[in-house]
């Protein structure tokens, strides 16, 4: 499948993926993040049952301490 | 447009600010010196003399609640701007009320998981309010990293999502200034979009 993932394009050998598998994949578990898909919110505890299907608009913005 | 034309559009808007430290003092004086007519800040920290490096207080304020702090320095900037400050912790329960008739939101908080917190409740509790976060902001150089960037119509990130602050990368004036003007540029640059 062919996902955007911070508005670059990423193709993976799966037909979909948990939220959960693709921050594994993208080594990005230890960081504190927001995810949304195609615009919707999907809060830390729903990572491992979202669905990440071809041609959705993933969004993760990485939260740094500091203000 | 001419400025009185800009500041005449702004004085109809109010911006939520959560957060008086670097970030949100430093936003805060930005859009009031542009002409918001109306700035909700929430903060429940007092001024320490470690503050002084990049917030916009001064050394006679040490002790004070930081949003007491930042009213007066409003007022002594711009008179006419209308500063309604929340001496609160911020929590799921509370945010949405406080927030409540903001056109903007700005998250100014300094720890992340508090940044975590906040998204998730306004994102989910109030989806249409333009929210502008801020994250990356430590230590000094590399200003070019330093940008805003749009996840949605409804979601910003000012900063370069990668410096964390700690006791050997502390915050700086300059860089935090950097990040808290641009969130304050994307809440112009959304208002002046908007029809009062």
């Amino acid at each position: 499948m062919k996902i955007l993932l911070n508005n670059r394009e990423e193709k993976f050998d799966n037909e979909y993926l948990r939220v959960s598998e693709l921050l594994d994949l993208k080594k990005l578990t230890f960081r504190m993040r927001i995810i949304k898909i195609n615009g919707i919110l999907i809060p830390k505890d729903s990572y491992s049952e979202t669905i990440i299907r071809n041609g959705d608009n993933v969004q993760v913005l990485y939260l740094m301490s500091g203000g | 447009m001419k400025f009185p034309d800009i500041k005449k559009h702004l004085r109809n808007f109010r911006v939520g600010i959560a957060g008086a430290g670097g970030l949100g003092s430093n936003c805060a004086v930005a859009l009031a010196r542009t002409g918001v007519g109306t700035i909700l800040i929430c903060d429940n920290d007092i001024i320490e003399s470690g503050n002084l490096n990049r917030q916009y207080y001064f050394s006679i304020q040490i002790g004070l609640p930081k949003v007491e702090a930042i009213r007066d320095n409003i007022a002594i900037i711009d008179k006419e701007v209308n500063i309604i400050t929340n001496n609160i912790e911020l929590t799921p329960y509370n945010i949405p009320e406080i927030f409540a008739g903001c056109d903007v939101i700005v998250e100014a908080l300094d720890l992340k998981e508090m940044k975590e917190m906040f998204i998730e409740t306004v994102q989910k509790e109030m989806p249409r309010i333009p929210l502008i976060t801020g994250s990356g902001l430590a230590g000094w150089g590399d200003t070019g990293s330093l940008r805003c960037r749009k996840i949605d119509e409804t979601l910003y990130v000012c900063g370069d999502e990668s410096t964390e602050v700690s006791d050997e990368l502390p915050p700086l004036a300059p860089r935090v200034g950097i990040v808290a003007n641009l969130q304050a540029d994307k809440v112009i640059e959304v208002l002046m979009k908007k029809r009062q």
